[in-house]
């Protein structure tokens, strides 16, 4: 198994706040990764270093090998990283339909080809089978602001999948999200997972929906890596039971 | 070097002038998010309540002063308040500038129909004197200007350090949300913030308007050194706003000496665009960790 | 809202009443005199400020960004006329230089502000909207400096001179349909959505693959390019130009111009210029305090309809619901500089 994704001694400071010191792991093909651990631990800035939101104050993050520290995360999703939000992060204006066909839309084709070619940028067919997938067909014309929160993580992540990506970095998609809701997300995410061998990174709060999507997990805590392994394994880590109830 | 000297001065008394500008431009930022486009207009407005009280109702100088610092705490304090950035402030910030640009143009249009289009000679408070030191020709005048400028400036860094008044108007700018938790009355922070700016628009319009008269047009030109000061000196920091202030008013006064007078307002602005460059967080700002 | 073919139906009865503008029509039996020669020219002016507005709501209305330089841009295709047409170049290469000229500033004055926070591009383009004008008073020996540039000939067009009002008023109508087809264009096509995107929410576009940066330059060299081409339009309509109209003042008055017509909707810089340029005419028992009622009617409008005339009507005619690409919240929203 290759690793698509390679993360070396990532750290992170703000001012005097070392909120990730020295993280590395590696992730392979077709893995779903789970990253837990406390409030405060690191896992979003660590997110935000790996997917270039933020200037890690050193280490080195590699696609396939290829050193991409320092890319924009433009760029980086334009090579196949694509990522959800904590926070619901759609494009309330534009429609459902809309909203997927602009996550497609900067891989296909030329920008001037863009500019004078089709207004779906050929992209229309992929999202309405995206809408279906996600089963959010009866609202593909509704204006994405008007979704209820549920839907719109799901439109959020349907997102994120829109451009085929390579590896998705998955930033709690639980949260807010209510129980039926949740595990039609799970199901989709696992379903997509083993159709196109998409490789995820997940965060999350939500020990239940972690335990049963992930196959490995990694635990933060303090900006450290304090352990890794298969689910049933993290859960039973006496390091784990004390980061969590010792915080 | 005695002109140079000289230029130093007389930069620094109109830097202070501005600087007055600036603050109440930072502070009104602070507190409700207003970017007021009419600034400008505000510091040229009090002078024509003082020139009304003069001409109209035959009152002298010094009760005109009194009464241009208090007409501007009740149209450019409260009513601006009130009427034009409470109705909007839930709108967003760019409705907001847009009614402060449409303000702007209102007070230039009336000040222009209601009184005169014509430049106003305005007394001055300071005898015309001028004393030499050292081989350097002071204006008393512009020693005077310095003196008021900064005597405000302490008292109003005083007010809002050592009362407490002040503290909870300071709590109210850096957070209102928690301010409000703390037991702050936000809205009547605000409101003394409103007040504070019309006070400091006031004093600027006395002291500058025997510098260059009272035109109605005048807003245009203070508005931009108020602008670029704030912006220089720090956006959201008082200190910034007095620093911006003094430098722009010595730059402006050295580049029309030493570069080009038609290109002197050309000087602050070059300086404003290499500030965004280079250090965007202002002079004395503080950086912020940016996403994207 | 009214359906898609009632839209274009209208569309195509509004550009023929325009075309008829002009015409006397009481010799085929309909009361209608016709425009007089200054009907017709400040008919002309309003298209000329329609196109410049139509580049300050791509900017503003619908990519989110700030400009407080669009008369510069103007004055820019202005100049650049001007001095082409008199040293004996075709009106067509000046008009297209005008153009490129003001995306070529437009770009450079982009960078700066890319590498900052959000309002540093207003500040930006107000700082350059004085320097501008400073250059156009200042260089005599480009600009005639206040003496301005006088006797701009209208252009010819397949050997027939354009010098009568109406020629030309069709000539700018002609032109002004071309360029709002192609920026409905554009705005349609993916890079308006991506436009749209980096208005709603730039991190997450960022993190689908639009490239902010470069979109949010092109947003604002398009809409500074149709300044500069409504500037060349601009010079030979009035025959003389001097640095006033390019100041400060009125780069804020374009900017009042299309949120009170309605930022983010396709037809509010045409009612926005309208009411800039048409009113004062109608409304001329008001004189010199048509800019104090104007003035009023922003602010009043701000508080109450923030998404200017075209929102009001979208509110007050027959609701029904359609996707749009308008912005009904808050514009520019919560964000700190």
């Amino acid at each position: 198994m290759t690793a698509v994704l390679e993360v070396r001694d990532i750290a992170k400071s703000f001012g005097g706040v070392h909120a990730v010191q020295g993280v590395s792991f590696d992730v392979h093909e077709g893995e779903i990764l789970g990253i837990i651990g406390p409030n405060g631990s690191g896992k979003s800035t660590l997110f935000n270093c790996i997917l270039g939101q933020l200037a890690p104050t050193r280490g080195e993050v590699r696609i396939d090998g290829r050193n991409v520290s320092g890319k924009r995360p433009s760029e980086l999703n334009r090579l196949g990283i694509s990522r959800t939000f904590q926070l619901l992060q759609v494009f309330p204006q534009l429609t459902v339909r809309e909203n997927l066909i602009l996550a497609g839309q900067e891989h296909k084709g030329s920008r001037l080809g863009r500019l004078f070619g089709a207004r779906d940028a050929g992209l229309g067919a992929a999202a309405d089978r995206m809408i279906d997938f996600f089963r959010l067909g009866h609202l593909a014309h509704e204006n994405a602001g008007g979704l209820s929160y549920g839907q719109q993580k799901l439109l959020d992540a349907a997102m994120a999948f829109m451009a085929g990506p390579r590896l998705v970095l998955l930033d709690e998609p639980a949260g807010g999200v209510n129980l039926t809701m949740l595990a039609s997300l799970k199901e989709r995410l696992q379903a997509i997972n083993r159709e196109t061998r998409a490789t995820f990174v997940v965060i999350e709060h939500n020990m239940e929906f972690v335990m049963a999507l992930c196959s490995r997990i990694i635990v933060l805590a303090e900006g450290r890596i304090i352990a890794e392994g298969e689910p049933a394994a993290v859960r039973r880590d006496p390091k784990v039971i004390e980061a969590y109830l010792g915080h | 070097m005695a002109d140079f000297l000289q230029l130093l001065i007389s930069g620094l008394a109109t830097g202070a002038i501005y600087a007055l500008a600036a603050i109440g431009f930072t502070l009104l930022w602070q507190t409700s998010q207003t970017i007021n486009f009419a600034q400008g207009e505000f510091v040229m407005l009090p002078a024509f309540f003082a020139l009304v009280a003069m001409t109209w109702l035959g009152l002298p100088f010094a009760v005109a002063v009194v009464i241009a610092i208090v007409c501007s705490m009740l149209v450019l304090g409260l009513m601006f308040k009130v009427v034009v950035v409470q109705p909007l402030i839930k709108q967003g910030v760019l409705p907001l500038v847009i009614s402060t640009i449409a303000l702007s143009v209102l007070l230039k249009e009336g000040v222009k129909d209601v009184y005169s289009a014509e430049a106003q000679p305005f007394p001055t408070l300071f005898p015309d004197v001028t004393l030499s030191v050292a081989g350097v020709a002071v204006s008393l005048a512009q020693v005077g200007v310095l003196v008021v400028a900064f005597g405000t400036i302490v008292a109003l860094q005083w007010f809002l350090g050592a009362t407490r008044i002040g503290r909870q108007m300071q709590a109210t700018a850096q957070n209102p949300t928690v301010a409000r938790i703390l037991g702050v009355p936000v809205e009547r922070m605000i409101l003394y913030t409103f007040l504070i700016n019309a006070v400091l628009a006031a004093m600027a319009s006395i002291l500058i308007s025997p510098i260059y008269l009272a035109k109605f047009s005048n807003g245009e030109s203070l508005g931009l050194a108020a602008f670029v000061a704030a912006i220089v000196g720090g956006f959201n920091q008082v200190r910034g706003a007095i620093v911006g202030g003094l430098l722009i008013g010595v730059v402006d006064n050295l580049a029309a000496a030493y570069v080009s007078t038609s290109y002197r307002q050309a000087v602050p602005l070059i300086l404003l665009v290499a500030i965004i460059l280079f250090r965007p967080q202002g002079l004395l700002g503080r950086r912020e960790e940016r996403a994207v | 809202m009214i359906s898609p073919r009632l839209a274009w139906l209208l569309v195509a009865l509004g550009a023929l009443m325009l075309v008829l503008a002009p015409i006397d029509l009481t010799g085929i039996g309909i009361p209608y005199p016709g425009l007089k020669r200054y009907g017709t020219y400040i008919m002309t002016l309003w298209l000329v400020t329609a196109i410049a507005a139509m580049g300050v709501n791509l900017i503003v209305g619908y990519a989110g960004l700030e400009t407080l330089a669009q008369a510069a841009f103007v004055g820019i295709g202005a100049y650049v006329t001007a001095l082409m047409v008199k040293a004996g170049w075709p009106f067509g290469l000046a008009f297209l230089a005008s153009g490129v000229a003001a995306f070529a500033v437009g770009i450079m004055l982009g960078f700066p502000a890319l590498r900052v926070r959000k309002h540093y591009l207003a500040f930006v383009t107000l700082a350059f909207s004085v320097l501008a004008w400073l250059v156009f008073r200042n260089e005599q020996w480009l600009t005639g400096g206040v003496m301005g540039i006088g006797d701009i000939s209208r252009p010819t067009l397949f050997g027939h001179t354009l010098r009568r009002h109406v020629d030309f008023y069709w000539f700018v109508l002609a032109i002004t349909a071309v360029l709002t087809f192609a920026l409905w264009w554009i705005i349609r096509s993916p890079w308006g959505r991506a436009f749209t995107a980096l208005r709603e929410n730039p991190i997450r576009a960022e993190s689908l693959g639009v490239d902010v940066r470069l979109y949010t330059l092109l947003a604002f060299a398009i809409g500074s390019a149709y300044g500069g081409l409504a500037g060349s339009l601009y010079a030979p309509l009035v025959e003389f130009i001097d640095p006033n109209p390019f100041a400060l003042g009125p780069s804020l008055l374009f900017m009042l111009m299309v949120v009170v017509g309605g930022a983010g909707r396709f037809a509010g810089p045409f009612v926005g210029a309208a009411v800039a340029v048409l009113l004062p005419e109608w409304l001329r028992f008001a004189e010199g305090f048509y800019l104090l009622i104007y003035a009023v009617l922003v602010m009043t409008m701000m508080a109450f309809c923030p998404t200017g005339i075209m929102g009001l009507a979208e509110r007050l005619l027959p609701a029904r619901r359609r996707p749009t690409a308008a912005a009904t919240a808050p514009l520019l929203g919560e964000a700190k500089p």
